[in-house]
């Protein structure tokens, strides 16, 4: 596999490679990502909107790091569904833990 | 089974995968799970405390935003020293597998400051359910990143010795996904707890 090769999948377990110079693209869009979230919680005006513009910058880094430097994008899909349902059963657990323990008696206080 | 004489190095399922790659991502799979657990009892208990110190009095932003950027580089660092290693570059990947450890190691001491300072203030395990959840979840990363480093540190040990050569990167492949998904980890901490609060 050559160096300034660019990104492309094998689909037989190996993984995909990418160029360096590509490698170097995502972690400057991740910094940037993180500058943003940053700059975002200290602008009071976008308190009301705070959760869901960090939760969705928050999933963007998180998927760069698992696409390409984790070379799923490029890589076997088993591996994807692999991880996926793990993740999905974890989100899953989160959600439905939070909204019973955390959101439902919250609501039910205010009513 | 063809592939496997092709390649003594790796051991081929059924499916033609490598079966160390299918059982290092099922362990991811699961590890998804284990902190899925730890981050479920830190939303739960959010703002239940009954006595402070309270998140928004203690956790310092610009301080772990130099932190998460710090891991955030560490896996580019990963990247390019599994570059190296598969192009056969002893130097590169010395270089790069030098500096995932190095970045690690600065992640870590942010790390040991922020516990360090938290119970100077009065924060610790037993102080209130934040303390509790807080240091359980952020303790078990920080777990994370110490059994990293110390698997990272071996195999640079294995690079200089050059007993790494191209056929045997897919050890520094799987090292490689344990640390990013340290790093994915992160990123959802890093937004859930600390931005979020």
């Amino acid at each position: 596999m050559s160096h300034s090769e660019t990104a492309h999948g094998h689909g037989d377990g190996h993984g995909g490679h990418a160029s360096v110079g590509f490698y170097w693209m995502i972690a400057i869009i991740l910094t940037v990502i993180t500058a943003v979230e940053v700059a975002v919680f200290y602008i009071p005006a976008l308190h009301p909107v705070l959760p869901p513009v960090l939760l969705i910058l928050s999933a963007a880094k998180f998927a760069l790091v698992v696409m390409f430097f984790m070379h799923l994008k490029f890589d076997s899909k088993v591996f994807s569904g692999v991880f996926l349902a793990g993740l999905a059963i974890a989100t899953f657990m989160v959600s439905a833990l939070f909204l019973l323990y955390h959101w439902l008696p919250a609501v039910e206080a205010k009513l | 089974m063809a592939n496997a004489a092709a390649a003594p190095h790796e051991h081929y399922t059924s499916t033609g995968l490598d079966s160390w790659k299918v059982g290092f991502w099922t362990f991811i799979g699961s590890e998804c799970l284990f902190f899925g657990s730890l981050i479920s009892t830190y939303m739960v208990y959010k703002g239940a405390s009954i006595t402070g110190p309270y998140p928004h009095e203690i956790l310092d932003i610009p301080l772990t935003s130099i932190s998460t950027f710090v891991l955030l580089m560490s896996s580019t660092a990963m990247v390019l020293g599994l570059d190296g290693v598969q192009r056969g570059s002893k130097k590169l990947a010395l270089i790069w597998l030098g500096m995932v450890i190095l970045l690690g190691c600065t992640f870590l001491g942010f790390q040991v400051y922020e516990f360090n300072h938290f119970v100077h203030e009065g924060l610790t395990l037993h102080t209130n359910v934040f303390g509790s959840s807080f240091f359980v979840l952020t303790g078990f990363h920080g777990a994370h990143v110490t059994v990293g480093v110390i698997w990272l540190t071996i195999l640079w040990f294995r690079v200089l010795m050059g007993k790494l050569p191209p056929q045997k990167s897919l050890q520094v492949e799987i090292a490689g996904l344990y640390w990013h998904f340290v790093d994915i980890v992160w990123i959802v901490i890093f937004t859930l707890v600390y931005l979020i609060q």
